[in-house]
């Protein structure tokens, strides 16, 4: 059974994590001192390194400091930053959690502010670390899935196992998320013909020629070398095993980072930027995608590798996915499921309720291998979003 | 055209075919330059290592022909490649964004 901390807006939490959040780059160093001494406990490095003001990361920050794996937050300010931290404060407190501001300058530098956070935590983790958990049920989850270190194996595996995993989901109730638009490049028309409303099946089509327009002004699509070195050909191929992890389903809907769905369903994430190109790639690793899944209130994500990503994230646990069993034998203390067995003849819906079944447990409170290893990357960058169009979500 | 007529069929258990009318099969497995492998009923020896993942030509593929993959196109051939022959960014390009590559040293 799943069980889950309750929070103030009605969602529940798998996990009661205490972050320590920094609101530019120059209070990064702070922020992993005052995290330092605890460990593998549940406290958290997240942060947004800038120092302009961005709408976006503003929303984002604001969503993964009130994301139900979230029990509370120090927030960590150099002092002379744009970030609006008396906002970013005032959503998390208004949410009932323990929330305090540490300002470098106005504490004294260093020591002082490093001192100051400390003493909150061991103030407060004692009893995020005690709460208890209630009762939770498969409709109250949101999944998120990337994939990274793609190969040729990952469209034929892992992806098509965590799809069928996603179908079974999407059935009971969890709303489950998909994402990268632009490795979805060239499925656009199969996709668009699984959107529950003509008017969202444009929307969906929009989103992924706008990754195309966007990526093409880059130069570069959305493929890294290592995913030629494994097979992968071009970025269409690797879209379309990408597009294996979304399942079979209808789509439910489409979302923009910071978006939380508005019931169960299975929900494309558009994460290219709106409007000329600004800032640079959209997302510039796998994790900045995390990221956003999880500023979307993705509880946990599936991670799909097939050359052998070691990532995981703060906040939110993180199930590996071995695409390919060369990989899995030579890395298998990072990977959480061995889908690459299937191209040894394990049948796909058995690797599928494998990953449903972990699902449940890691929702539960069991551990993932990359938490175990104490992975917890994260990254925010700069972008700009339009609001999602009334066709986006489902209909009342 | 006479290549259509050519089987793109394979027993080999090292291969896979995703989907009828595609003209690439995948390898299920690592295998070495010079290992015959059976595509359309002839053996065929590799040209290099491979690994597991990566695409031969499933029947002689012509210059500008779309590759089907899953009966999905996933680029267009960019000359003449031969049954069994590697299928990658050496003979393919996308109908998108070119495929960015660093040269192993």
């Amino acid at each position: 059974m799943i069980t889950g901390f309750p929070r103030s807006d009605g969602r529940k939490g798998i996990r009661n994590t205490l972050i320590v959040a920094y609101l530019v780059e120059c209070a990064h160093h702070v922020s992993r001192q005052i995290a330092l001494p605890f460990g593998d406990r549940d406290v958290h490095v997240i942060g947004f390194p800038g120092c302009f003001p961005n709408e976006y990361a503003q929303r984002v920050m604001e969503a993964l400091a009130t994301h139900p794996n979230v029990g509370g937050a120090v927030l960590v300010s150099l002092g002379c930053e744009s970030f609006n931290k008396y906002q970013l404060a005032r959503v998390v407190e208004d949410s009932g959690r323990p929330v305090t501001t540490v300002t470098i300058q106005g504490v004294g530098g260093t020591k002082k502010a490093i001192a100051a956070g400390r003493a909150f935590i061991e103030e407060h983790l004692p009893r995020l670390e005690q709460a208890q958990r209630v009762a939770m049920g498969v409709d109250e989850l949101v999944i998120g899935t990337v994939c990274g270190g793609s190969d040729g194996t990952s469209g034929l595996t892992g992806n098509p196992a965590a799809g069928l995993a996603f179908d079974r989901l999407v059935d009971e109730g969890a709303a489950c998320l998909f994402e990268e638009t632009g490795e979805l490049i060239g499925c656009e028309h199969v996709m668009a013909d699984r959107a529950a409303t003509p008017e969202l099946a444009g929307e969906l089509k929009g989103a992924v020629e706008k990754a195309a327009r966007y990526y093409a002004t880059l130069g570069y699509g959305s493929f890294a070398s290592g995913n030629a070195d494994g097979g992968l050909t071009t970025i269409e191929e690797k879209s379309l095993g990408a597009y294996a992890k979304s399942g079979s389903g209808q789509i439910h809907g489409m979302l923009k980072p910071g978006d939380v769905p508005p019931r169960g369903g299975l929900y494309l994430l558009d994460v290219i930027p709106d409007g000329e190109v600004r800032f640079g790639f959209p997302n510039i690793n796998d994790n900045a995608e995390i990221a956003e899944l999880m500023a979307c209130g993705c509880h946990l994500t599936y991670f799909i590798t097939g050359r052998g990503s070691v990532v995981g994230s703060a906040i939110a646990p993180v199930i590996k996915i071995c695409a390919n069993p060369e990989t899995y034998a030579r890395m298998a203390d990072d990977m959480d499921i061995d889908a690459g067995r299937i191209l040894q003849g394990t049948p796909l819906t058995e690797v599928g309720t494998e990953i449903y079944d972990l699902t449940l447990s890691v929702a539960a409170g069991a551990r993932t291998k990359s938490e175990e290893l104490g992975h917890r990357e994260f990254i925010l960058g700069y972008k700009t979003f339009e609001p999602l169009g009334p066709a986006c979500l489902p209909a009342a | 055209m006479s290549t259509t007529q050519m089987s793109t069929t394979t027993t080999d258990p090292r291969l896979i075919r995703l989907a009828a009318g595609d003209n690439v099969l995948i390898l299920a497995t690592t295998v070495p330059a010079g290992t015959v492998v059976e595509v359309g009923g002839n053996g065929v020896a590799l040209e290099r290592d491979l690994t597991l993942g990566h695409k031969i030509a499933a029947r002689d593929i012509a210059a500008g022909e779309t590759i089907l993959k899953y009966a999905f196109p996933i680029g267009i051939a960019t000359q003449a490649i031969a049954a069994g022959a590697h299928v990658h960014v050496q003979n393919v390009r996308s109908n998108y964004t070119a495929s960015y590559v660093v040269e192993a040293e």
